[in-house]
């Protein structure tokens, strides 16, 4: 027992503690971190806004006059369904390698190309998700809101947008972890992140279970937290809610 | 009854299912200021779907809707502002269940009328108290019960300050002890002068309230009139059979 526990922290200490290489797991990690928080947060914009695109051209299009308007929104939705269609039917790997040796290839910044490839990818699935939420929104929310006054795209933003938001939660949330552990192939473009780090690791000192198991085991970690403070801010939201 | 119009329908014709459903057939009628107007008839017979062509919630297919002065139903008119002066009440509510009490009641005001927040509260809190409702201020929605919910819908409607007031058969979903405390809040507002368009089934506040009563059957007016000419002195052999069920 001593023995293996001698073992073990005679392996920690050359994996980790030698050479300070603790550090490509923690900085690793704050790129993993930031790539996702980021991401995500595009994700959520481009998905709440194309989101309503969609949602407001299957609502509408019956009833629309032609006119300026209707070509507008007629072409936004075809966009709209391009960029659905060729962004869920490619695979992330490939769309991180075309991003950074074909679309953004004078950028030097690799952190800020996977954040953007991320996502743009992920605002794909985010939208199919707020577009989901918005669609179970009762249609005399939508009304009420109209006959106030309130014009379509306030009505979203007041009214069909922060509840739909809030229906979706879990999904979305599901959206972030899958995101941060897609992120684990961003090492393809040469970025540092915590996969990458560990792998680095094994590269330096040839002993692969310490470091591959340390990165997992953050990853498993940063997902229980995640999920932990997500079921809390969803019981918050359901405070006025039977 | 001389008071100026305030809405004129001219011809109103709405289908769904294009064409297949004739929902309004040639629907005219002048509104006055300060009018009670109640629209009554058997369910299909278009009676939701003229008040909803009123503030274009549905877009008529034919004819016009003149709403002080303009015509809502031409092309590139801003229904939006049209909308802030016309109230509407719906039968399910619609309270928005993601704010409190008071937040529904302010949205309008502070957002569209750019009123400060303690200028929208004060009226709000005004409104509340003339339904008896201050006390639920910061309630969600959801803690309110069908006729509280129903008045508030009310308020929210009257803090936009309208001049006319749509009411979509406000009391069909509340339970049946709850239809009073409805019917006297708008009975309230049509004493203040309160110009009112009224779809319901509540054939005694159509007869105690009403200035006119519209009887609606298949996308047409059949008859209209006083209450005492349409509950006691009906013309039409639809009408009768009509109020020979309800009564």
């Amino acid at each position: 027992m001593a023995e293996a526990f001698s073992k073990f922290k005679e392996s920690f200490t050359f994996n980790f503690i030698e050479g300070s290489r603790w550090k490509y797991i923690t900085n690793g990690l704050l790129v993993t971190l930031k790539v996702t928080f980021f991401a995500v947060l595009i994700g959520l914009m481009i998905g709440v806004v194309v989101a309503m695109i969609r949602s407001s051209f299957d609502q509408t299009k019956d009833e629309m006059q032609p006119g300026l308007g209707k070509t507008l929104m007629t072409a936004l939705n075809a966009i709209a369904q391009v960029y659905l269609t060729v962004i869920r039917g490619t695979p992330v790997v490939v769309q991180l390698l075309i991003g950074y040796f074909v679309i953004f290839v004078s950028s030097t910044n690799t952190v800020l190309v996977a954040i953007m490839v991320f996502g743009i990818n992920s605002g794909a699935y985010i939208t199919e998700i707020i577009r989901g939420g918005i669609m179970s929104i009762d249609r005399g929310q939508f009304e009420a809101g109209r006959s106030i006054g309130f014009n379509y795209v306030q009505t979203m933003r007041h009214i069909i947008i922060p509840q739909a938001i809030k229906n979706v939660l879990p999904s979305l949330a599901n959206e972030f972890i899958a995101l941060m552990k897609e992120t684990a192939v961003c090492g393809y473009i040469g970025l540092m992140d915590l996969t990458k780090g560990g792998d680095v690791i094994r590269g330096r000192t040839f002993s692969a279970f310490m470091p591959l198991l340390a990165v997992a085991l953050i990853y498993l970690i940063l997902v229980i937290f995640f999920s932990w403070l997500i079921s809390k801010l969803e019981r918050r939201l359901r405070s006025n809610e039977r | 009854m001389s008071a100026e119009i305030i809405i004129s329908v001219k011809d109103l014709q709405k289908t769904f299912n294009n064409g297949e459903v004739q929902a309004l057939n040639g629907v005219s009628v002048d509104i006055r200021k300060s009018e009670v107007l109640v629209v009554i008839g058997p369910s299909g017979s278009g009676k939701s779907t003229f008040l909803r062509c009123l503030n274009l919630l549905e877009r008529p297919t034919g004819g016009s809707v003149v709403f002080e002065g303009t015509d809502i139903t031409a092309p590139r008119v801003n229904i939006n502002l049209c909308r802030r002066r016309m109230g509407m009440v719906f039968q399910h509510f619609n309270l928005f269940p993601h704010m409190t009490v008071l937040r529904n009641l302010t949205l309008g005001p502070i957002e569209l009328l750019n009123k400060s927040p303690a200028e929208a509260n004060e009226k709000a809190m005004q409104l509340l108290e003339r339904v008896g409702l201050s006390d639920r201020s910061d309630a969600y929605p959801f803690q309110l019960s069908g006729g509280q919910k129903q008045r508030i819908a009310i308020v929210r409607a009257l803090c936009m300050e309208p001049d006319v007031m749509l009411f979509d058969e406000p009391t069909s979903a509340l339970d049946p002890e709850m239809v009073g405390e409805v019917l006297d809040v708008m009975k309230e507002l049509a004493n203040t002068g309160m110009t009112m368009v009224v779809v319901t089934h509540e054939m005694g506040f159509a007869r105690e309230v009403a200035d006119r009563v519209l009887f609606m059957d298949e996308g047409v007016i059949v008859e209209q009139g006083t209450p005492g000419e349409i509950f006691d002195h009906p013309k039409s052999e639809r009408l009768r059979s009509f109020l020979s069920k309800v009564l």
